[in-house]
């Protein structure tokens, strides 16, 4: 069973409310950065929902995931609890991470996210390696890479392309195609007109898709998925979206006007999708306004509860570096303390 | 090998004992497997893994391309899900190739994710100089990745200690670089063959007991530091310690001994600026300043890559000889 069954009425609302959660979450984010209540520095999903969700939603909750420096939606269409991600974004022990990743870096692997990721293109390899764990456990679940038109460009990412088709494992390629590689358009990165036309020098499928529509994703992801399971080995699936705010917060978008922002707004992923549910009868227009009010309850919950939630004591930053822990770190770390330190042994 | 006194044994080389502790570990758990670059069919570049592939099948011993950053990327994954992949980088000099996922991921992934993801994760490479390789297939890499925070550095010298170490690396949680010097793989000994036999990353041996100077030697090192010491007995009492680990280092072991010598020498095929050599001395100053009673000896690479010409690579690289005028300048 997929996570969302889009050909079901409870499927097509449940993504709205998906895309929804994102984009309020994304919104919250972006104002608390704002407020400087974020440190560091975060990069947003606003206007790219439909591509998380659709995809997600095409997976099981058996399937890998990995991620990319703008996460946060791959994590809250993965089924990640927006609590522990704000929390992880705020710098809590209670995070994801226990405050030791933040925003670029939100994992959970038991829920077989394996990580947002700073690197562009460090995601497809890991992707290509949880997809050998499956075929080589004989399990029926694939292992699905988001990463954008940036890091298309990156040569591990056709190291991974390659390495999974050569060896027909059960990976999905997803490129989020949203335009530019944080501040250069994707035509003066690529020398081809799609980034899907890359698949051909794997042989595998590549296709190229309405990454605003939630449906459309969905669709590639569903038969890219069942031809992994079937052993037809890789799918690389460019989804055209556009980020609404800048490569990361704080950006001054210098390279594009602010009417080519306007003009993908229109189609919107997260009204086109309402309308459509609207107009099919999945939906009122006052249900979507509940839905709509139950999603911000969601997310100021979630701040609140980040607020609530405990900051690391500074020893923390001590532990978690191995399962075993190697003696060097509590030596050098009581370097650090005033009546700390090696005095050379025994005086002569 | 005191603790291991007592176990049955039997003479192997290198090359042998890194063979026996792949097979017992991939016989132990099924999650094990290994991949690189002909590591199957061929059996390896220096023929580690021969027989293997038979043995195990092509699924569990699998040839990759040429594609380092991919292959271990895989291994990354593979490992974060659950798996305990060995992979071969066949030299160390190709280090620089998947250094992204080893630096980035592989090291700092269960720090990222606040101790919750394991990294079980194997990588054996080559290292060491003396065959007229050149530079690109000479280099003493292990010191980049002893520095790095994460990584958990092996650089075993003799065939117990790599037997034992290995089957430690590939059952730990933590990622594990183990670097094998291509020098040794003829090079034989005494391994216990029991598959419960392990030496725990972290621990050093001592090869040799003395009393006027302590050598810390790595790799080919060490053997040639022994045959020094017993061509020094007489005149001078030299104990010899293979560290086996580079990360964690065993800093107890050493201090013990230059305590009781006040002498120390540190043989390393590294290049000497900032490196191995630098830190167990530096451990020794911390912990034994006041037993030290003669500059500490450095043995090494001069900071040269290694060179083609037998001439040349000769000289640069340390041997058993340059660890004897070390011990002379300070006894």
């Amino acid at each position: 069973m997929s996570t969302i069954d889009l050909d079901t009425e409870d499927g097509r609302r449940e993504a709205l409310r998906r895309m929804l959660t994102i984009r309020t979450f994304d919104e919250t984010a972006g104002d608390l950065f704002a407020d400087g209540e974020i440190p560091g520095f975060v990069h947003l999903y606003i206007g790219e929902e439909a591509v998380a969700v659709g995809a997600c939603g095409a997976l099981e909750e058996a399937d890998y995931i990995t991620s990319t420096h703008r996460g946060h939606g791959h994590c809250i269409a993965k089924g990640l609890d927006p609590r522990q991600m704000m929390a992880e974004l705020l710098g809590s022990s209670e995070g994801y991470c226990n405050g030791k990743g933040g925003s670029m870096h939100i994992a959970d692997v038991e829920a077989n996210m394996l990580g947002a990721n700073g690197i562009v293109g460090a995601g497809p390899p890991i992707a290509t390696g949880a997809a050998l764990r499956c075929h080589l456990k004989g399990e029926d679940r694939v292992a699905l890479a988001f990463f954008g038109d940036g890091a298309v460009a990156q040569g591990q990412v056709h190291e991974a392309l390659n390495l999974a088709s050569s060896w027909t494992l059960p990976a999905v390629f997803v490129i989020e195609n949203n335009q530019y590689g944080e501040g250069t358009p994707v035509e003066k990165q690529h020398h081809v007109e799609s980034l899907s036309e890359q698949a051909e020098a794997y042989e595998i499928p590549g296709i190229t898709v309405d990454g605003m529509d939630v449906t459309a994703v969905y669709e590639a992801v569903t038969e890219a998925r069942r031809r992994a399971l079937d052993g037809e080995g890789p799918t690389l699936i460019e989804a055209e979206t556009y980020r609404y705010r800048g490569h990361f917060e704080g950006d001054p978008q210098v390279y594009r006007e602010e009417s080519e922002i306007e003009e993908w707004k229109e189609r919107d992923p997260i009204p086109t999708f309402r309308d459509r549910l609207i107009d099919r009868g999945d939906l009122t227009d006052d249900e979507y306004d509940d839905l709509v009010a139950e999603v911000e309850e969601t997310i100021d919950e979630a701040v609140a509860y980040a607020r609530d939630a405990p900051m690391p004591e500074p020893d923390d930053a001590y532990e978690d570096m191995f399962a075993e822990p190697a003696p060097e770190i509590e030596r050098f770390a009581r370097q650090l303390q005033t009546d700390g330190g090696e005095r050379g042994g025994e005086k002569r | 090998m005191s603790a291991t006194t007592e176990q049955a044994a039997e003479t192997m080389t290198y090359r042998e004992a890194i063979r026996a502790a792949l097979r017992e570990e991939m016989e132990h758990d099924e999650d094990v497997f290994l991949m690189g670059e002909d590591v199957g069919v061929y059996g390896g570049v220096f023929e580690v893994t021969q027989g293997l592939r038979d043995e195990f099948g092509p699924e569990r011993v699998r040839d990759t391309p040429i594609s380092e950053a991919g292959f271990v990327g895989a291994g990354v994954g593979a490992a974060a899900t659950g798996m305990r992949p060995v992979v071969e980088v066949m030299f160390s000099d190709f280090l620089g190739v998947p250094a992204e996922q080893l630096l980035n991921q592989m090291a700092k992934m269960r720090y990222m994710f606040g101790g919750k993801t394991d990294m079980s994760l194997t990588i054996r490479t080559t290292e060491g100089g003396g065959m007229g390789a050149a530079s690109q297939h000479s280099g003493t890499m292990h010191t980049w990745f002893a520095h790095f925070p994460g990584i958990k550095v092996a650089a075993p010298g003799t065939p117990a200690a790599a037997k034992g170490l290995l089957k430690s690396a590939i059952r730990s949680d933590d990622p594990v670089m183990f670097f094998e010097d291509k020098m040794i793989y003829e090079q034989e000994g005494e391994v216990p063959t029991s598959e419960d036999f392990t030496i725990p990353l972290g621990e050093a041996s001592v090869e040799r007991e003395g009393a006027d100077v302590t050598v810390v030697a790595t790799q080919r090192l060490v053997d040639e530091s022994l045959s020094t010491a017993e061509e020094l007995s007489g005149d001078v009492s030299v104990e010899v310690i293979d560290p086996r680990s580079l990360y964690p280092l065993d800093t107890d072991a050493i201090v013990e001994s230059v305590e009781k010598t006040g002498r120390l020498v540190i043989a390393d095929e590294s290049p000497l600026s900032y490196g191995t050599h630098a830190e167990i001395g530096m451990r020794a100053v911390e912990d034994a300043f006041y037993s030290i009673a003669e500059p500490i000896q450095r043995v090494g690479v001069p900071d040269t890559h290694v060179p083609f010409s037998p001439p040349l690579e000769d000289e640069v690289l340390p041997h058993g000889d340059d660890v004897r005028a070390a011990i002379e300048r300070i006894v």
